[in-house]
């Protein structure tokens, strides 16, 4: 039972782009990935594995690396200035760390959620069509049709439509909580990002609003590879596909959710998920 | 109904203190702080009913007030004294105007390089410097531009007088620009760094982060440093005094010499005897010249406010 995941969750298909990174079924690989803040090394020989179309999820207690190696797969975390890293991030086969990667086409390509949700302070539609002309506009003029196809898509798909329709044009900060973080997962969509980090996406919400965006990102399942911080186990334990438990800058188990709680291999995560620490 | 004891206790001012140094202290600081606040206010409310006493009376009186406003011919100490201040609005304007085309660019270039771009050493090093730049004494301006300056406006444009609107101009822009990239500077580190990050995130390169979401959250901010310079360059006095020729002129190129109001009242006021027509008509001017600033402080501050209510 713990030799990996059974046949039903490689459903991802080999990818074309597969190469130097290994098998075609990953989205997102991390190969011997060491970071350091300053002098203070953060992840130590990280080798994730974050298999296509599924919903995997990081946990671990506070300060262990999870929103650190979460931010390393777009390189966001080089906004801090003093990162440094070794190892490499393979995501669909490409070195993000490569010399022929353009950081733009990184960020297309992998769509990022905040802890807090974090509109624009612009109206809702320039929020969702945001990243849609940043990255269109430049290939292409795009029609106001078009536009607005991409934006009702978009919305739809995170079940904000009905709730959006009538204010598109209104500040996006005057929705709620939860519907400004659906607002800004559905920023992402109408780039057609392959893998969807998320780093706590419910922290900020309350239990309804955690479980109506929950239910958002499982239907987002298939489409898109998600790889999912959080803080909360039972969120994870409901919400994932897979899971990973990090400790100390170190993944110390990954393997399918299920089995990870039910049946943990090694001793520090039965710890962990017993609650005897984080 | 007897009110349980503790608070009967708290309902007396001063029951439960101890009267000690610390005691006396906080209220001593209390009094001290107050006077500060409220100082600030009367000083405001003093120079304006000073000003006004002054000039209020000459202003709706023996001066003609069409004539202030609509003839260049500013002759106090005449035969036949007129008071067109014309000219000398004009001179302000100009220098004013000037000034902040070669101000408002340098000054919202410089806050953005310093917030957005500079970093670490450069950024400390460039704020210290735009701060410094800001200690610099109007006097000293004034005399760059007179002993720099104007030899340098003679032999590059070939023209006879080098103390003009362009001398002014370009000083008045220089000594604005500290306080427009100071304040700018700030309106820009207001925006929430997740702005940045969201859009980083979504692929917007850092030129794309400052024109598309930065500069559009701060442009209150912007908009307020802007007046704020305007305000500064329209009472400037000593700079401009020195480096603008002092002629009373409608200037029709950046070459002519003018006269500003502030340098008008600095340089006349010693002379008009006081309560003659042409010590009433200075401060005219001053009214004038309050009334103007005060509705540019009062038109940015209502535009910083304006952030708070979005």
């Amino acid at each position: 039972m713990d030799s990996g995941p059974p046949a039903g969750l490689r459903e991802g298909g080999s990818s074309p782009q597969a190469a130097g990174g290994g098998r075609g079924d990953f989205a997102v690989e991390t190969r011997a990935l060491n970071l350091w803040y300053g002098d203070f090394q953060a992840l130590y020989d990280v080798d994730l594995e974050v298999r296509r179309g599924i919903i995997t999820s990081l946990i671990g207690p506070s300060g262990c690396g999870k929103t650190t190696l979460l931010r390393t797969c777009n390189r966001i975390i080089e906004r801090l200035g003093y990162v440094r890293t070794t190892g490499s991030v393979y995501v669909h086969g490409h070195d993000i760390f490569g010399d022929d990667i353009e950081l733009v086409q990184v960020r297309k390509r992998i769509g990022m959620v905040f802890q807090r949700p974090n509109p624009l302070p612009i109206s809702i539609r320039d929020n969702v069509l945001f990243g849609f002309k940043l990255h269109e506009a430049r290939l292409r003029s795009v029609s106001g049709a078009e536009e607005d196809e991409v934006l009702e898509s978009a919305l739809r798909q995170v079940l904000l439509w009905d709730a959006a329709k009538d204010r598109l044009d209104r500040p996006a900060t005057g929705l709620s909580l939860e519907e400004q973080q659906k607002l800004c997962i559905a920023r992402l969509l109408p780039v057609k990002p392959e893998v969807l980090l998320m780093d706590e996406p419910c922290s900020a919400l309350d239990p309804a609003g955690t479980e109506a965006v929950e239910e958002m990102i499982w239907g987002l399942r298939g489409d898109y590879t998600i790889l999912i911080v959080t803080h909360n186990m039972a969120q994870a334990r409901r919400a994932s596909d897979e899971c990973a438990f990090m400790l100390l800058g170190r993944i110390v188990e990954h393997g399918r959710t299920e089995e990870l709680f039910l049946a943990p291999r090694r001793s520090e995560t039965s710890d962990y998920i017993e609650g005897r620490y984080g | 109904m007897t009110p349980p004891a503790d608070s009967a206790a708290a309902a007396t001012p001063g029951a439960m203190d101890r009267r000690d140094a610390a005691w006396y202290a906080d209220r001593i600081a209390q009094a001290l702080i107050f006077v500060g606040g409220v100082s600030a206010i009367v000083f405001i409310a003093g120079i304006f009913v000073f000003v006004t006493r002054e000039g209020l009376d000459f202003a709706l009186g023996p001066l003609g007030l069409r004539e202030f406003f609509t003839s260049i011919a500013w002759r106090p100490t005449s035969n036949t004294p007129t008071y067109g201040a014309l000219a000398l609005i004009a001179g302000t304007a100009s220098v004013t105007g000037f000034a902040m085309l070669l101000s408002v660019p340098l000054s919202l270039g410089a806050a953005l390089f310093i917030a957005e771009f500079a970093r670490g050493k450069t950024r400390e090093t460039l704020k210290i410097l735009v701060e410094m730049l800001a200690a610099i004494p109007s006097v000293v301006w004034g005399f760059v531009g007179m002993s720099i300056m104007n030899p340098l406006i003679i032999r590059v444009f070939d023209v006879p007088v080098g103390l003009t609107v362009l001398n002014a101009g370009l000083i008045l822009g220089l000594m604005a620009a500290p306080i427009m990239t100071t304040i700018a500077e700030d309106a820009l580190k207001a925006v929430p760094d997740t702005y940045r990050e969201a859009a980083e995130a979504l692929g917007a390169t850092r030129w794309e982060v400052v024109v598309k979401v930065v500069i559009p959250a701060s442009r209150n901010g912007l908009l307020a440093a802007v007046l704020l310079g305007v305000g500064r360059g329209f009472g400037e006095t000593m700079a401009v005094l020195m480096a603008s020729g002092h002629a009373i002129n409608l200037p029709t190129s950046p070459f002519d010499s003018v006269r500003a109001l502030t340098a008008t009242i600095a340089a006349e006021l010693g002379d008009a005897p006081v309560g003659s027509d042409h010590y009433g008509s200075l401060f005219t001017l001053g009214i004038l010249l309050f009334v103007v600033t005060f509705l540019i402080n009062l038109a940015a501050d209502v535009v910083v406010r304006g952030i708070g209510r979005k």
